[in-house]
């Protein structure tokens, strides 16, 4: 058997088959569907990533102020504690009015 | 008034996803023509027309709009295909012994007398589909392209994403991969 006549002739018989062009009734629509199905739920994800990556910072900033906290205990009565210094300041006025005459 | 092409790709990237719509309705027929070439089921063509148009929404970025949108869409069609033969490689180990009455018939005319066989006849259009289907993906693209569609290597270095050069060698392999299954074929149905 000649193998490359052969080899020739089913390649002409491949170009003489044309391909079938059609394209199944409401394709696009199909498409046009699929995107939009897709495009929501990406939405979401978005939103689901950031909320994620916002909890982590939150758990983290936590942890370092916890061990921070933990690392720096108060300090003894009679130091400097930062909220009785916020409030003798804020009371600062009052209490000047208090003493006056 | 009819969007113009960019104008309607303008949109899309702007998030208009209902602007795709035309652009799917215009180009799918040479979508479903290039699918046909590499799958045979109905549901695997479309399957495959459906991940180009995926694709190319997903891709259309990437689109620069210096070429025809038409040679963009043809690109990533191909490269699917190729996709779709990777991950579907089967059959390319079964025998011949399966050819059916008029494939056989077909193969005996050619041999008793080569000029009898006519390449529009059915059983050959069946027959080289066989052979086609038995080739490994890379070497089924380029007969394809090459042999069948008639392409100059460069447009098939284009649409491939391989160097002129590999497409050349890969050219090489591929008709000698079919010689191979052709001599297979032969002496399975005559030894």
């Amino acid at each position: 058997m000649n193998l490359a006549e052969l080899q020739n002739k089913l390649i002409a018989a491949a170009r003489a088959d044309v391909p079938d062009d059609r394209v199944p009734y409401a394709f696009e629509k199909r498409i046009t569907a699929l995107l939009a199905s897709r495009v929501a739920p990406q939405n979401l994800e978005l939103w689901v990533r950031g909320l994620w990556r916002a909890a982590v910072s939150c758990v983290v900033i936590s942890l370092l102020l916890g061990a921070w906290a933990f690392l720096n205990p108060a300090q003894p009565a009679g130091a400097d504690d930062l909220s009785q210094n916020f409030v003798t300041t804020l009371l600062a006025s009052v209490d000047q009015n208090d003493t006056m005459p | 008034m009819e969007r113009t092409e960019a104008e309607l790709i303008a949109a899309v990237l702007k998030g208009d996803a209902a602007s795709f719509e035309p652009l799917v309705k215009k180009y799918s027929p040479r979508v479903f023509a290039a699918a046909h070439r590499y799958a045979r089921r109905e549901s695997e063509i479309e399957d495959i027309a459906q991940e180009v148009w995926l694709k190319a929404f997903d891709k259309l970025r990437s689109y620069r709009g210096d070429a025809p949108f038409e040679h963009w869409l043809m690109r990533l069609t191909v490269r699917t295909c190729y996709d779709f033969l990777r991950a579907h490689q089967r059959n390319r180990e079964s025998s011949f012994s399966d050819l059916t009455e008029p494939e056989s018939d077909w193969l005996e005319r050619f041999v008793a007398e080569q000029d009898t066989a006519s390449e529009n006849a059915d059983a050959a259009k069946a027959l080289i589909n066989r052979v086609l289907e038995k080739l490994s993906p890379s070497a089924r693209v380029v007969i394809t392209l090459l042999e069948i569609e008639d392409r100059p290597v460069k447009e098939i270095a284009r649409l491939t994403g391989w160097s002129v050069p590999l497409v050349k060698v890969r050219a090489f392999r591929a008709r000698a991969e079919m010689r191979k299954i052709l001599e297979k074929m032969a002496k399975e149905k005559y030894l």
